[in-house]
C-alpha cells in the first residue's frame, strides 16, 4: 500500500479532529489513532473517494473513543492553540467558537464541522457517519441552531459535560 | 428567519469556523504521523514466498523436474538491499550517526564481535581518504548485525554491513549492486556476509571494497 496517497489528507484530518476534539493533543491522538487503523485497513479500501473513507475511519474511531471517554465531551480549551488574531475576527470571537463548539452533541458537530470545514455535500457526510441524508440534514440543521444559540451568549443552562 | 437570511447565516457560521480552524491546516504535521508501510504486508508478503516455496516443493517430485533441489523457500532481501537500506537510514544522521564513536573502537569492535560471535576487524581506510565514525548494532534477519561507518574530510559516508553467513546464502565472490541510489560492493565468505555501501563513484569504491577485502581476509 502507499502511504503517501494518504499523507496529503492529513493537515484536513488534523483541523476537523482539533474542531471536533477541541485541545491539541487530544485531537492529534485522534488523527494518530485514525492513520494507523487506515493503514491496517488500507487493503479494505476500494478506489474510490479516498478523503470520505478517512473521515469515516476517524468517525469510528471517535465514537469509540467517546465510548471508552478517552475524549471528554467537555472540551478544554487549549488557549495555547488558539490563533493569533485574524483580521475580521477578534480573539474572542475565535475562542468563543471553540468554546461553543464543545456545548453541541458530538453528532452534531461532526456533521457541521464535515460541512463548514471539509465543505462537504450532504452525500458525502452520509458515507462518512454511516447514516441516512435526512439524518445528516436534520443534525446539521441543529447544530447550526444550537451553535448559534450558543454564541449569541445563551445561557448555560444545560451541562456542560454531556453524558452518552 | 428568511431563507435568505438563513443562508447568510450559516456561510458566517461557516467564515467562523474557518476563521478559527484553518490555520491548523498549515501546521507542521508531527513526525509521528508519518508512518512506516505497514509490517503486514511484509509479513503477507514473506508468507506468500512462504506457500509458494512449499508449493513448489511438493510438486517438484510429480513434475519429476529438479528432484535434486530443495524447495525454494525465499524470504529474506539479499545482503546488499539489507545493507543499503541500513545505509540510508543512518548515514544522514548529524547528532547520532553511530552508537559507539571510534574514540571507543576497542570496546566497539570487543562488544560487536561478542555479539555477533565473532572475532570482528576494522578495516583501516586513511590511506583512501575515510576515517572510522563508529558503529552499531542493528537487527538482521536471525541475528545480529553490525555496521561500521566511515566519514571522509568531505563528509562523505561509507558503511561497512556484517552479518553472519546465513543458511541459504551461497558463498559469493566480489559482487556489485545498486541499490536506491546507493552503490554496494559485497562479498559472502563461509562465515560472514560483508556489504560496503557508499554514495561514491564506482570505481572508488571498488578500490576501497578491494582494501576492504584484504584486510579482512588477512
Amino acid at each position: 500500500m502507499d502511504y503517501n496517497l494518504i499523507v496529503p489528507y492529513i493537515p484536513n484530518l488534523r483541523r476537523y479532529a482539533r474542531a471536533l476534539v477541541g485541545d491539541r493533543d487530544g485531537a492529534d491522538d485522534l488523527v494518530q489513532d485514525t492513520l494507523e487503523r487506515a493503514v491496517r485497513k488500507f487493503h479494505l479500501w476500494r478506489p474510490g473517494d479516498l478523503r470520505a473513507w478517512l473521515f469515516s475511519i476517524m468517525h469510528n474511531v471517535f465514537v469509540n473513543q467517546l465510548k471508552a471517554r478517552k475524549i471528554s465531551s467537555e472540551v478544554d480549551i487549549d488557549e495555547a492553540s488558539i490563533a493569533a488574531p485574524i483580521p475580521g475576527a477578534t480573539t474572542l470571537d475565535v475562542a468563543d467558537v471553540q468554546r461553543a463548539l464543545a456545548r453541541i452533541a458530538p453528532e452534531q458537530r461532526e456533521v457541521l464541522l464535515l460541512i463548514a470545514l471539509e465543505d462537504m455535500t450532504y452525500a458525502d457526510v452520509s458515507r462518512a457517519l454511516g447514516i441516512p441524508i435526512g439524518t445528516v440534514m436534520s443534525r446539521l440543521s441543529r447544530g447550526r441552531e444550537r451553535l448559534r444559540r450558543v454564541m449569541d451568549g445563551e445561557p448555560a443552562t444545560t451541562p456542560l459535560r454531556i453524558v452518552q | 428567519m428568511t431563507e435568505d437570511e438563513d443562508r447568510v447565516a450559516n456561510a458566517d457560521q461557516n467564515a467562523l469556523l474557518r476563521r478559527r480552524f484553518d490555520p491548523v491546516l498549515t501546521e507542521p504535521i508531527p513526525a509521528r504521523m508519518y508512518l512506516q508501510p505497514p509490517l503486514w504486508i511484509d509479513h503477507a508478503r514473506a508468507a506468500a514466498w512462504v506457500v509458494l516455496g512449499i508449493a513448489i516443493g511438493l510438486m517438484v517430485p510429480y513434475l519429476g523436474l529438479f528432484s535434486s533441489q530443495a524447495p525454494a523457500v525465499a524470504v529474506a532481501a539479499p545482503l546488499p538491499v539489507r545493507a543499503a537500506r541500513a545505509h540510508l537510514v543512518y548515514t544522514p544522521e548529524v547528532r547520532h550517526p553511530v552508537e559507539v564513536d571510534a574514540k571507543e573502537k576497542d570496546h566497539l569492535v570487543k562488544w560487536l564481535s561478542k555479539r555477533l560471535d565473532r572475532p570482528l576487524k576494522v578495516p583501516a581506510l586513511g590511506n583512501d581518504g575515510f576515517e572510522l565514525l563508529g558503529g552499531r548494532l542493528l537487527p538482521g534477519n536471525d541475528g545480529p548485525v553490525a555496521q561500521f561507518m566511515y566519514q571522509d574530510a568531505s563528509g562523505k559516508r561509507l558503511t561497512l554491513y556484517v552479518t553472519q553467513r546465513h543458511k541459504g546464502d551461497e558463498l559469493t565472490a566480489f559482487r556489485f549492486a545498486r541499490e536506491g541510489g546507493v552503490q554496494v560492493f559485497y562479498w559472502i565468505d563461509d562465515d560472514c556476509g560483508y556489504a560496503l555501501t557508499g554514495e561514491i563513484d564506482k570505481p572508488t569504491l571498488n578500490r576501497i571494497a578491494s582494501s576492504v577485502y584484504k584486510q579482512l581476509e588477512r
